[in-house]
């Protein structure tokens, strides 16, 4: 149990997953969703790292984990764009007043 | 225990500790200090498991970038005379209902499987390897980021341009 | 390091019988308290040499006075004062983030020197990404800059922390295209490989290589890095007479001797890194004349204490850029200058 194996990773990664999840679901401010949003990214990539360390795959986890940050960054920029946007024409970024579309 | 395990539970404490602040905290900007401390504990869990080129790419894009659009973020959509950035939680225990079920699903699954382990081989520098796998084998998916970088790129400047009243 | 350690832990049996990590932690202690104290020196040194260097410029004499000899103390003195004084925090201002701020800019800069070869053997961590960690890195300097601006609860720091924020990450791109150009020529990213491909002379440094494409990059570098410590003329963040003193108004005492501490460290970084990669680290112009031992710590000081008086000249020479002029230099004459550097680099390295 002390051993540090593959499950320890794995279980890391699955609470990191469960407080990025919890981030989004309940949060109000669009950034700190964002910001959740990040957290269930990093949680996805320490499992592709984990299982590319103790697998026989030739370092493919680790390619596929460069290709998330690189996603994630894009993810982020196009959000806060959108977020910028929002405020401008609500002054304010709670995302329970975003609701113009709402029947 | 040895170097690696000490160093892996310092690593993922700080990590989970980052984290429940990032989420149970009041403040977006103590949030956004959580994160901070998070994206370190992570880039040393990479390290970790011998992926040292990912560690760096983490730290620069993720605290380097990614972390300061969120700041600016942050700042710029808010009005700036007010100190304190409140943020509140809406139905906490439905959520946590949810998500704490979720994870009693995943860390069974983790538990019961029996992972095919190779014996964790010595470590190597990786970035040659990534490089040229990235030119290899995964030419096609390297192509297709970089298009959707340039997308979005194009697409965040002109959705977070002033309207021009001509 | 690691032979280092490996050699003590054999010779010593008190040591060999401690748990692994234990030794590990007390190596890591020791080198982390020479580091900071070789920082903090430099950093000391750094104060005392602009003040003479920035004094002879404009034909005056500087600090004469304290400690006898050409006033060396002046700087110790200037540090006892400044941690003696009284620690202000703004009503308004969030006390918790104005207490990191400072600490982790100090600590990014810090964190840096660790990969930094001071001679054949002594580097503390002989990364294989030495390179690409001193640039994500130094991004870490931006999220303190931030923080402190907006700690401080005052619209003119936030303005001014924005301000840096844009210029430094404005800039770090012509600077990772430059150093990439290096890393294209040595085939590696280890800065001890690096100096060691630069080993035997002037006429093997990297900055005549690919002539002249490793002379821009070098220029390019050079100009990036000024951007990315604040220093004139891109020290609009700070400039005394446009914004007060833009993100650290609001700091006083210990907290703004870590925030000076900090900007000299990091021209000493920056200089330091310039002289690795470019100029042959602490490998001696003279071939193997004096190639050992001390002489290259003494030749790794040499060339980064040169670059940082070229640093202080342009400061003293040069008038401040605008905002506008700032992001132009960087966005339409660095970075073409630099993906020009590159690809001349390639091609000549196939042809």
């Amino acid at each position: 149990m002390i051993t540090v194996t593959l499950t320890h990773f794995l279980t890391l990664s699955a609470v990191l997953f469960a407080l990025g999840l919890l981030c989004v679901l309940t949060k109000k401010n669009a950034v700190t969703v964002l910001m959740g949003v990040e957290l269930i990214l990093n949680a996805a990539n320490i499992n592709f790292i984990a299982f590319a360390r103790y697998s026989d795959t030739d370092l493919d986890g680790q390619v596929f984990a460069v290709f998330v940050i690189v996603t994630a960054a894009a993810a982020v920029a196009v959000a806060l764009a959108i977020v910028l946007n929002l405020y401008e024409r609500l002054r304010t970024i709670d995302l329970d007043e975003a609701d113009l579309l709402a029947g | 225990m040895t170097a690696f395990d000490f160093v892996f539970y310092v690593f993922a404490a700080l990590t989970v500790a980052s984290a429940v602040v990032m989420v149970f905290s009041r403040n977006v900007i103590y949030s956004a200090v959580g994160l901070l401390f998070t994206f370190f504990g992570v880039a040393g869990i990479y390290v970790l498991l011998a992926a040292d080129f990912v560690a760096v790419v983490q730290v620069m894009i993720y605290v380097g970038g990614i972390l300061i659009l969120l700041l600016f973020g942050v700042m710029l959509s808010q009005r700036v005379t007010k100190v304190e950035l409140r943020t509140g939680t809406l139905q906490l225990v439905p959520a946590l209902l949810v998500v704490g079920s979720g994870l009693v699903v995943l860390l069974r699954v983790m538990y019961k499987t029996g992972w095919k382990e190779v014996p964790a081989a010595e470590f190597k520098a990786t970035s040659a390897t990534i490089g040229t796998l990235l030119m290899t084998d995964f030419l096609i998916p390297f192509e297709v980021v970089s298009i959707l970088l340039l997308l979005a790129l194009i697409g965040a400047a002109f959705i977070a341009r002033k309207e021009r009243k001509t | 390091m690691r032979e280092l350690v490996s050699s003590v832990t054999s010779s010593q049996s008190f040591l060999s019988n401690l748990p692994e990590f234990v030794i590990a932690l007390i190596f890591i202690a020791i080198a982390a308290v020479i580091l900071t104290t070789v920082a903090a020196v430099l950093a000391l040194i750094g104060v005392y040499l602009e003040r003479k260097v920035s004094a002879h410029m404009q034909d005056r004499l500087g600090p004469m006075y304290v400690g006898g000899w050409h006033g060396w103390a002046q700087t110790l003195a200037d540090a006892v004062k400044l941690l003696i004084k009284e620690d202000i925090v703004p009503r308004a201002a969030d006390k918790k983030l104005h207490l990191l701020a400072p600490f982790l800019v100090f600590a990014a800069t810090l964190a840096a020197f660790a990969v930094l070869p001071f001679g054949r053997q002594l580097i503390v961590s002989d990364l294989n990404v030495g390179v690409l960690y001193v640039i994500a890195i130094s991004s870490l300097v931006v999220v303190g800059i931030i923080l402190a601006g907006w700690a401080s609860n005052n619209k003119w720091s936030l303005l001014g922390a924005m301000r840096s924020a844009a210029q430094i990450v404005s800039f770090e791109i012509p600077a990772s295209l430059a150093v990439l150009v290096v890393i294209m020529a040595v085939g590696s990213m280890n800065l001890g490989e690096i100096v060691l491909y630069q080993e035997g002379g002037i006429h093997k440094w990297l900055v005549w290589k690919f002539f002249p494409f490793n002379l821009i990059a070098f220029l390019i570098f050079f100009v990036a890095s000024l951007a990315e410590v604040n220093r004139a003329p891109f020290d609009i963040p700070e400039a005394e007479s446009e914004i007060i003193a833009g993100f650290h108004t609001e700091y006083s005492g210990m907290k703004f001797a870590m925030f000076f501490l900090a900007e000299y460290a990091n021209m000493f970084l920056v200089g330091a890194v310039g002289a690795t990669l470019f100029l042959g680290g602490w490998s001696s112009p003279f071939g193997d004349f004096m190639n050992s031992g001390p002489f290259q710590v003494f030749w790794l000081f040499a060339k980064a204490f040169a670059l940082i008086f070229v640093q202080m000249w342009l400061r003293w020479t040069l008038p401040r850029v605008r905002v506008d002029q700032l992001m132009y230099t960087s966005w339409k004459v660095l970075t073409p200058f630099a993906f020009l550097a590159m690809v001349g680099v390639g091609i000549y390295m196939i042809i």
